[in-house]
């Protein structure tokens, strides 16, 4: 397509996500999709294995699976909370939303009249939109807390009462849920929340990066934010 | 003077040698070490007498039941002569005024110094009515020993947690004994009924040592409430391997495959059933093919499915679990999406062509 603009010079692209929270994205995308298939597996267990106990071991497999990447998502999480104190303004931006600035809402608003094609042309952000940040804190960043708090209450059961892990969440977890089986289904339903989460961020990303005014995919690959045009950028608005 | 146990124990003709056994098997089943089954002889020749007031309230008598049961004849013995001296209307010889006389007895006698039991638990509606105990509701009973006693035994799930009489709707508001009485330590031992060797060492632990066992968060002795009858489960190897019965008639199920499938609730139910087991050690529910039922958990009635490991969620409708709520959700989501993006090639496509022409406009891909 031809390059109708009015000055030739590209805008500059801003290195917007460091290496450590790029290698925690992906991390912690592998860690959610190993944790939701073996949770999966382990509220509907797969048919049943013939022949000796002694033979086999699926579900502990299974089990170790979903243990082993739950510590893992727990220190990417730890990891990312330090990075957002440590990395630049970027890696803050999901944790503390703006949300006592007007103008952060009104580019809410202007996000929301965007996705319902009310507007003609999508702001252009350096960071993540408005409506990003607020979509990443309530469905990404409490959806995360709630399944580790929640999974590792339920790993406390297992890892016994002189454990730290029992000491820390299932010890308050459970009789504030009511009892054990009500963590379960609410870990349970915290999975789909998070699986709702994953379908929408995948779809706006790959849309965004099509339709939006900058690089969004290979953000996330590079670090880099590249530009489609050369007028400024909206970022707090 | 009051009696002490070994009094009573010597006058119920328990032989010295029957009563050195019965200690160090109380020690043995509370987990002490051996050294301890010394320390409770001598509490027993020793310390008085702590007398029992035994109150039923709404419930099935099933912990009475499961208690008559214990599977060592000698804590049965030792521990009943113990209790039913006092007041316990199932078991005990008097009845009417006479029975009721006990209770206004042991109070003047024992004031703030007798242990209270409760099995049941009093209902609120209706000013107590749907439970009443020599012409008076039961709430008026519980309120007026508890006041004067030392500690409370919250016997069974009715007492602990409410049980089947606070199931949904809930229509007596049957409230569980700490959510009426809030100055008294009380001890819970949940249980459907309650294991009865739980029940006569927790009785047995309270009256040597005048003082309740270690107690988890919730109230419950640690030493039989700290772990899940799944962790303790023989039937565990089948499903760590994952060999499970997937109907009551399979192979699987003859085979003694694990349960979990068919709604098993070993894995979120803390009791002792899988270690201690029931009627002399003869079997459990899970043992005898059946799934556990989860009775010693906090409102175990309103839980949902015993024949589904997915449990319902009840604002969601019958037969609604986490995974029928979570794919309608995604279905949903999943459709949305294909719609807004089907809008938005769409729209895309429009603006496009509308571009196509106007060059000046800055907006270049």
């Amino acid at each position: 397509m031809s390059q109708p603009n009015d000055t030739p010079a590209f805008q500059p692209a801003v290195y917007v996500y460091e290496a450590p929270l790029r290698i925690w994205h992906w991390l912690n995308a592998l860690a959610i999709v190993v944790l939701a298939i073996t949770g999966y597996f382990i509220g509907s267990p797969l048919p049943t294995m013939s022949g000796e106990a002694s033979d086999h071991f699926l579900m502990g497999y299974i089990r170790f699976a979903h243990f082993a990447a739950g510590y893992i998502l727990l220190i990417g999480f730890l990891g990312r909370i330090y990075w957002a104190f440590v990395g630049n303004n970027h890696a803050r931006e999901i944790f503390v939303p703006p949300f006592h600035k007007p103008e952060y809402w009104s580019g809410v608003l202007h996000e929301i009249r965007w996705y319902a094609f009310l507007e003609k042309e999508p702001r252009k952000y350096t960071g993540h939109n408005p409506l990003a940040i607020l979509f990443m804190h309530f469905m990404f960043v409490w959806g995360m807390v709630f399944m580790i708090v929640t999974g590792f209450a339920l790993y406390g059961e297992g890892a016994g009462l002189d454990s730290w892990q029992f000491h820390l969440f299932s010890s308050w977890v459970i009789p504030l849920f009511g009892q054990s089986m009500d963590v379960h289904t609410w870990h349970h339903m915290g999975m789909w929340w998070i699986l709702l989460f994953v379908m929408a961020h995948i779809y706006v990303a790959i849309r965004e990066d099509i339709m939006s005014r900058q690089s969004l995919v290979s953000t996330m690959i590079s670090g880099w934010r590249t530009f489609k045009d050369q007028r400024k950028v909206d970022d707090g608005h | 003077m009051l009696e002490t146990f070994y009094d009573v124990m010597r006058r119920q003709g328990i032989s010295r040698r029957s009563f050195l056994k019965y200690c160090s098997l109380t020690a043995a089943a509370l987990g002490l070490g051996p050294e301890f089954a010394g320390k409770i002889a001598h509490a027993m020749e020793t310390k008085p007498r702590i007398p029992i007031l035994w109150l039923h309230g709404l419930e099935c008598t099933c912990c009475s039941e499961s208690f008559i049961r214990s599977a060592h004849p000698l804590a049965k013995d030792v521990i009943l002569s113990m209790v039913s001296l006092d007041y316990d209307d199932t078991i005990m010889a008097a009845a009417g005024q006479q029975a009721e006389a006990i209770v206004e007895e042991t109070i003047k006698k024992y004031d703030g110094n007798f242990i209270l039991a409760v099995e049941g638990n009093p209902p609120l509606n209706q000013d107590g009515m749907s439970c009443i105990i020599g012409g008076k509701p039961f709430l008026d009973q519980l309120t007026r020993v508890a006041k004067h006693c030392k500690a409370i035994i919250s016997w069974g799930s009715c007492a602990s947690y409410g049980c089947v009489q606070a199931a949904a709707p809930n229509p007596t508001k049957a409230t569980p004994v700490h959510k009426v009485i809030h100055d008294k330590p009380i001890i819970k031992v949940p249980g459907c009924p309650p294991i009865a060797e739980v029940m006569t060492a927790v009785v047995t632990y309270i009256l040597t040592f005048e003082k309740f066992p270690e107690l988890d968060r919730q109230g419950r002795p640690k030493m039989f409430y700290s772990q899940r009858i799944h962790d303790k489960c023989y039937r565990r190897p089948h499903f760590d391997a994952g060999q499970f019965v997937e109907h009551f008639d399979d192979e699987g199920a003859r085979k003694g495959y694990c349960l979990y499938k068919v709604g098993c609730k070993g894995p979120t139910t803390y009791n002792a059933c899988s270690t201690i087991r029931w009627n002399e050690g003869t079997s459990f529910p899970i043992q005898a093919g059946h799934g556990c039922i989860g009775c010693s958990e906090d409102g175990f009635w309103d839980k949902g499915s015993w024949y589904a490991r997915l449990t319902d969620i009840k604002p969601f409708g019958i037969e609604a679990n986490a995974d029928t709520i979570g794919i309608a959700a995604a279905s949903t989501v999943g459709v949305a999406i294909a719609a807004h993006a089907a809008a938005s090639a769409v729209s895309r496509a429009k603006a496009n062509q509308s571009n196509q022409p106007v060059t000046t406009k800055g907006q270049g891909e």
